[in-house]
């Protein structure tokens, strides 16, 4: 667990390094995320005081993006592209083994911690395909070998 | 000796990062002098990573190159078995007319010097001796239109910002490109980030707006990171400033920001939710005040516009589609890549004789220009002209110009209801059509795919209600993969109740 303080104070670092953007809602979440691998809840009350908006809205802004978490992900994140251009190389077929190799769905993580699997749409990897990201790297052509590199 | 490494992500996505480290341990154990740079992509994804040495004749190109390969390139040229010749002779390159992606590839990407050398800025000088309403005028001349996909006039845009009245307006470059099947804005923002930035900063003269920003999605890693160096070595010469200076913003995977309106509340710092029109962005865009809000490419086509005159770029063309067009060339195709060219090809040339066909060998099915709220084209319909009233003369759309191949073993009734649901995934959630219509359009097309024949006009109506009722193209186009699909290939949809049990 995150010490209470610690939080506070490097929540506190980071919207005030964000003073005087414009809308700086978005880059203040990113920087949190960043910082502690999600968005942990008891960071909102001090966001949302420090710009001015309700609780409400910032959870609200939390929740209507993909990108930002609620809770850890697993040690790997794993993303596999599902959009048309790597759905029409395959994409489908090499997801559906994945998720049997790890023993998962969509959005979740392996049980023991290791490994999230996330849908993603779009890598702009549209004509090397099927297209997935691995801890933030880019992979193409990507088949289901890329289990291997979570594996830990 | 002179090598040229792609960072393009395409590039990295290959190996490209590897290739490095193996080039710089190879000159050492042979004790050679390399300079790596790395460079953009050529966009020619199917010889990726393509390393480029600098020879007497010109660049030579070698791909796709492996880590095995590494060690040939410091012996005879020639019998190199991945040698591909001088980059500039492939009938690929040859075959282009480049003029918004001319550096791309080319040149260091964060070399100010080496973008001045090859044309940069020259644009910018231009628009620094000319009035507002002379910029204005020579972008409306040039008859660029939006290459975010809706192809409203670029000019005609930037004239209602600059005759606003407000004291702070802003240039809003939407680098959300979420579209599948299309990766240019990337690949510039990769290979020639300063083009864009010059784009806005012209954009910020002509329409007196001295601030903006990029909002460029989460996906995008490496763009992003090119993009913030690119911005501070402009900002460290002199080229953003006080007169007109940006930020870079970065999404966080939600594809409706790629909507202006949902764009502009994302980047004040709200739910990505699309704001009803009127009032239009220009007038009353980012926090409420005027706004431009441009595609990259529309932005980064500008300078070249500039620099060579409006008459140069109108010259391109086809129709009321002047200029060239980015096609990006994706899915299952055998020589897949970004290949720039004047508008008018046929939709048959450019997947049969650029594009080569499939990967797989198969025969084409289909194809969707213009990302996944594009309309579905079969072989039929290949003899029509990449324009933006050809395609919508045969209800499709060009969008940004990327073209998914699929070859004779995809379903389309299950390419109809991942539209659907991608539909229902990304939906703001703003008005009902495209919220519960989605969710209600993956339900029928189930129906259909259990053999029930009678939810065909169910199907029909509610992409009619999805068409005409939502307050954006995401519920407002999602119809055109499904309806396409459906008419052009009744056959997937018609599904005997015993096959399908």
């Amino acid at each position: 667990m995150l010490d209470s303080n610690t939080l506070s104070d490097q929540v506190a670092e980071i919207v005030e390094a964000h003073r005087g953007l414009e809308g700086p809602l978005l880059p203040i979440l990113h920087a949190v995320q960043a910082a502690f691998g999600y968005v942990p809840q008891g960071a909102i009350p001090q966001i949302a005081a420090a710009l001015n908006l309700s609780k409400a809205e910032v959870h609200g802004v939390i929740s209507f993006y993909h990108d930002f978490r609620e809770a850890p992900a697993g040690r790997h994140v794993l993303k596999l592209c599902r959009a048309e251009a790597c759905q029409a190389v395959g994409a489908d077929a090499v997801a559906g083994k994945i998720k049997a190799a790890l023993g998962i769905d969509w959005h979740e993580t392996t049980p023991d911690g290791r490994v999230t699997l996330e849908p993603v749409f779009c890598l702009g990897l549209c004509a090397c395909g099927p297209a997935a990201m691995v801890d933030g790297r880019l992979v193409g052509r990507c088949d289901e070998t890329i289990v291997a590199e979570v594996a830990k | 000796m002179k090598i040229y490494v792609p960072l393009d992500s395409v590039a990295v996505a290959l190996g490209a990062d590897l290739l490095v480290s193996a080039l710089q341990a190879e000159a050492f154990r042979r004790g050679v002098d390399v300079e790596i740079i790395r460079n953009g992509s050529r966009g020619m994804v199917w010889l990726e990573p393509l390393v480029e040495l600098v020879s007497a004749s010109g660049r030579l190109g070698f791909g796709p190159l492996g880590l095995a390969d590494v060690p040939g390139l410091f012996g005879d040229l020639e019998a190199h078995p991945k040698a591909l010749g001088l980059v500039e002779d492939l009938p690929w390159m040859k075959g282009q007319t480049r003029l918004t992606f001319a550096r791309v590839g080319v040149i260091d990407p964060l070399s100010l010097d080496d973008y001045r050398a090859n044309g940069g800025l020259a644009g910018l000088d231009r628009a620094k001796a000319m009035t507002k309403a002379q910029i204005v005028t020579e972008v409306t001349e040039s008859g660029l239109r939006g290459r975010g996909g809706a192809g409203f006039p670029t000019g005609i845009k930037w004239k209602t910002v600059s005759e606003a009245a407000g004291d702070q307006k802003y240039i809003v470059c939407n680098a959300d490109e979420g579209d599948s099947a299309t990766f240019a804005d990337r690949m510039l923002m990769e290979g020639d980030p300063f083009c864009l930035i010059e784009g806005m900063a012209i954009a910020g003269l002509a329409c007196g707006a001295t601030k903006g920003y990029v909002y460029l999605r989460s996906e995008y890693p490496v763009a992003i990171c090119v993009m913030n160096d690119a911005v501070r070595i402009a900002r460290d010469a002199g080229v953003l400033g006080a007169a007109f200076d940006m930020e870079i913003r970065v999404g966080a995977g939600a594809y409706v920001c790629g909507e202006e309106t949902s764009l502009l509340n994302s980047l004040e710092g709200k739910r990505g939710v699309v704001r009803a029109k009127p009032p239009l962005p220009a007038l009353q865009g980012f926090m409420g005040r005027p706004t431009v809000v441009n595609n990259v490419i529309s932005l980064a086509s500008v300078p070249v516009i500039m620099a060579k005159g409006a008459a140069h770029y109108k010259d391109f063309g086809l129709g009321r589609s002047r200029g060239t067009i980015p096609l990006q060339i994706a899915g299952n195709v055998r020589f897949g890549g970004l290949y720039e060219c004047a508008f008018g090809l046929t939709l048959g040339q450019i997947v049969n004789e650029i594009g080569g066909g499939t990967a797989s060998g198969r025969p084409v099915k289909a194809v969707q220009v213009g990302g996944p709220l594009g309309a579905w084209f079969p072989p039929s319909l290949f003899d029509t002209p990449f324009g933006y009233e050809e395609f919508a003369g045969k209800d499709g759309l060009i969008g940004h110009g990327g073209l998914t191949i699929a070859d004779d073993s995809t379903d389309m009734l299950a390419m109809a209801r991942f539209a659907m649901e991608f539909c229902a995934i990304e939906s703001c959630g703003k008005c009902t059509p495209c919220r519960i219509g989605a969710v209600r359009g993956v339900e029928t097309l189930d129906r259909l795919a259990r053999g029930d024949a009678s939810a065909i006009p169910i199907l029909t109506d509610l992409c009619n209600t999805m068409k005409l009722g939502s307050l954006c193209a995401l519920g407002g186009f999602t119809p055109y993969p499904v309806m396409s699909a459906l008419t052009h290939f009744p056959d997937d949809f018609a599904r005997s109740k015993e096959a399908a049990e």
